[in-house]
């Protein structure tokens, strides 16, 4: 019997530090650790004694690529603890604001971390060498996602126009109008991207996986909805907790999420697709048939195509935001000045799932409890059944070979460490 | 005739939420010009390719949290012939330097079933503290504009024009009517470091500081101006506790801001 070990110690092209620990004993797999090393930050424990106002500045800070999921969920929490409800114009700036995000993501991936693989690159430069439009396409739609950022966030990295209730100035007509040129474009190079990454060559594998995402009655989720997974899972967003749990493991500064009673699950596009391609858009559902993907996608690397997708999605319902815009009375809706010691909790849609906190606020307006899971924290468990599946079915590569494909069967599920550290280097031991 | 060997580049992450390292990214129309003119050796986030040290240049992100991160710097430094820090985290200890001010075994335990399995140091220090650092570019996020100017000064053999004035400089150069004046909104910007365009005051909230001290803060005027205001202490020691929570301007503002001599 031989061993084998493989390891990676630092995962490249992904957002934060991880690394990878295979253990193969005579062709069985004995143990997949997908290891995060990104040093733990505490949010958690240093959010407490903050006032509610500062929550969404401060937990953007957990991740530089998607803080407006940060300052989504952290706001709707906020104001479900306060008793506040948030409509009209300004929920629509919201999720013009989060379009942007999920367009600036999901680019990000597509070209500069994960077409790399499929294309037999190590990075978006040497990429742009041999295929100069695609890098320049991919460059092009991240940069307008980053621009409605900046017109409505005031920067793309950490905005500063989010606030409990709203936001500190809201757009006139004509800033949100003078965008529509610039999302037009970026409409057309989504469809070219779909098509695009549906011309990549894709492994034969699907996944048994357990869906979960949010889901609302008229849209695709962003701020609002339900708890539903595909294998019934249907709650509100405050049974949360009763529903999930996280666990810690000893190799992971991140903790672990399952289902209770059920296991590992999986958050992010492919879960928020199959659970609502009723609800794209006419363009993105046409270019989704038109690539050949059903409305259930269980190929983890065609996740591509469905983040393709998605900023399709992203592209159209900025347009109908902004074509249906008229500014709000106010910027934001004032929060009560006294209310009672209080609990709110709140889920969006963060470009790689769903993303969930809850605070425990003082009748003095400070936070004395936060709880926070992220979307690769979620997945961490997930990913690591998929590695399990890959190596079963690979034990014939050599180490080389296996640790490239171990790495590339992670980056399918862009997983975010920063965010889940509270949240991976491969090492593959064989024996 | 042969081209020079371009010079190498390498970009380091330590405790952070790599939105600083972002920034390179984010440079859409510039990031591949740039590549033409630096060889990018060594940026995990980006490349799985990497190239070996010794680097021309390091843009190093985040604090030092962790007994293998305090190796590791000097680490980096050794590879490095100039070394810059980027963003809040790397050159003021970031928000996780909250940790600083509390006991972080409770930390630990707050957030973790099993304090036990969790490597940390007690506090969150910044890079200059463990090593020489050659220049810093601030933020939370750092500017692209500075990023680009810091990278173009490099190739160029120039210094850096990255002023220290206030964002009161940059506020007034926008032409932004002053929110303190007009409405009463406590802000920063008279002992904040300009960079990030004063965009806080250009979408009617006061700035929060996250661009750390300008080069001469008047500290204490600034707290009696945050107290007029209406600010509480703990808020105000809150507002200097933040993203920069170690710069020494701004950390002798949060001490200063609950005792009783300052009000």
């Amino acid at each position: 019997m031989t061993e084998r070990t493989i390891a990676v110690d630092y995962l490249a092209r992904v957002e934060g530090e991880g690394s990878l620990k295979v253990r193969i004993h005579g062709g069985e797999v004995e143990d997949v650790a997908l290891q995060i090393f990104e040093p733990p930050r505490f949010f958690e424990a240093f959010l407490r004694g903050r006032a509610y106002t500062e929550a969404p500045d401060i937990t953007a800070r957990i991740c530089g690529i998607c803080p407006v999921a940060y300052q989504m969920s952290s706001t709707h929490a906020m104001e479900r603890a306060l008793g506040m409800k948030v409509d009209g114009p300004l929920r629509e700036l919201r999720r013009l604001l989060y379009a942007g995000e999920w367009i600036e993501s999901h680019a990000l991936h597509i070209y500069l971390l994960h077409a790399p693989d499929f294309l037999g690159y190590p990075d978006a430069v040497h990429l742009a060498k041999d295929h100069p439009e695609a890098v320049r396409r991919g460059l092009a739609l991240k940069k307008t996602g980053n621009h409605l950022m900046q017109v409505l966030g005031g920067r793309e990295i950490h905005p500063i126009n989010v606030r409990v209730g709203g936001f500190y100035r809201t757009p006139s007509v004509d800033e949100l109008l003078a965008l529509r040129p610039e999302l037009e474009r970026a409409l057309a190079l989504a469809e070219e991207t779909v098509r695009f990454a549906a011309g990549l060559e894709f492994p034969d594998v699907e996944e048994d996986y357990e869906f979960v995402a949010l889901r609302h009655e008229h849209e695709y989720p962003m701020n609002e909805g339900e708890v539903v997974s595909n294998r019934g899972v249907h709650i509100p967003m405050s049974q949360y907790e009763d529903v999930f749990e996280e666990q810690q493991v000893p190799h992971s500064t991140a903790l672990h999420s399952v289902r209770k009673e059920a296991g590992s699950y999986l958050v992010g596009p492919l879960a928020r697709y199959a659970l609502n391609f009723d609800h794209l858009g006419p363009h993105a559902q046409h270019a989704a048939k038109e690539a050949g993907l059903g409305t259930v996608v269980r190929n983890p690397y065609r996740s591509i195509v469905v983040r393709a997708v998605e900023i399709l999605y992203a592209c159209e319902e900025a347009l109908r935001i902004l074509d249906h815009y008229s500014p709000p009375p106010a910027p934001y809706v004032e929060p009560p000045s006294s209310f009672p010691a209080s609990v709110g909790m709140a889920i969006s849609e963060a470009p790689r799932g769903m993303l969930y906190h809850r605070y425990r606020l003082s009748p003095e307006g400070l936070i004395e409890e936060a709880k926070i899971v992220a979307p690769t924290s979620q997945n961490q468990k997930r990913i690591e059944d998929d590695l399990r599946h890959l190596i079963a079915r690979s034990l014939s590569l050599d180490d080389a070979g296996l640790t490239g494909a171990c790495e590339r069967a992670v980056r399918n599920h862009d997983p975010c460490i920063s965010c889940s550290t509270h949240f991976l280097a491969l090492d593959i031991e064989r024996s | 005739m042969p081209t020079p060997p371009r010079p190498k580049l390498a970009v380091w992450k330590f405790a952070s939420c790599d939105g600083c390292q972002l920034s390179v990214l984010d440079c859409e129309d510039e990031l591949l010009a740039l590549a033409d003119k630096v060889e990018i050796a060594n940026f995990r986030e980006a490349s799985s390719a990497v190239i070996d040290g010794p680097y021309d240049l390091s843009l190093v992100e985040g604090s030092v949290t962790t007994p293998e991160d305090e190796r590791r710097i000097k680490e980096v430094r050794a590879q490095s012939r100039v070394l810059v820090t980027i963003g809040a985290c790397a050159t003021a200890g970031g928000i996780q330097g909250l940790r600083n001010f509390a006991d972080v075994d409770e930390y630990r335990r707050v957030v973790y079933a099993h304090p036990e399995y969790i490597q940390t140091l007690a506090t969150s220090t910044p890079i200059a503290d463990h090593v020489p650092v050659d220049f810093e570019l601030r933020g939370c996020p750092i500017s692209k504009a500075q990023l680009l100017e810091l990278i173009s000064a490099y190739l160029g053999g120039r210094a850096p024009n990255l002023p220290n004035e206030s964002v009161c400089i940059e506020c007034k150069r926008r032409g932004n009517v002053c929110v303190v004046v007009a409405k009463g909104t406590p802000c920063l910007g008279p002992v904040t470091q300009a960079g990030c365009g004063a965009i806080c005051p250009s979408f009617h909230r006061g700035c929060y500081g996250c661009f750390g001290p300008q080069g001469s803060p008047n500290v204490p005027s600034m707290l009696r101006h945050l107290h007029d205001l209406g600010m509480a202490p703990p808020a105000v020691q809150r507002v200097f506790r933040t993203f920069n929570p170690l710069a020494p301007a701004f950390k002798s503002a949060s001490e200063a801001a609950t005792s009783d001599e300052e009000r």
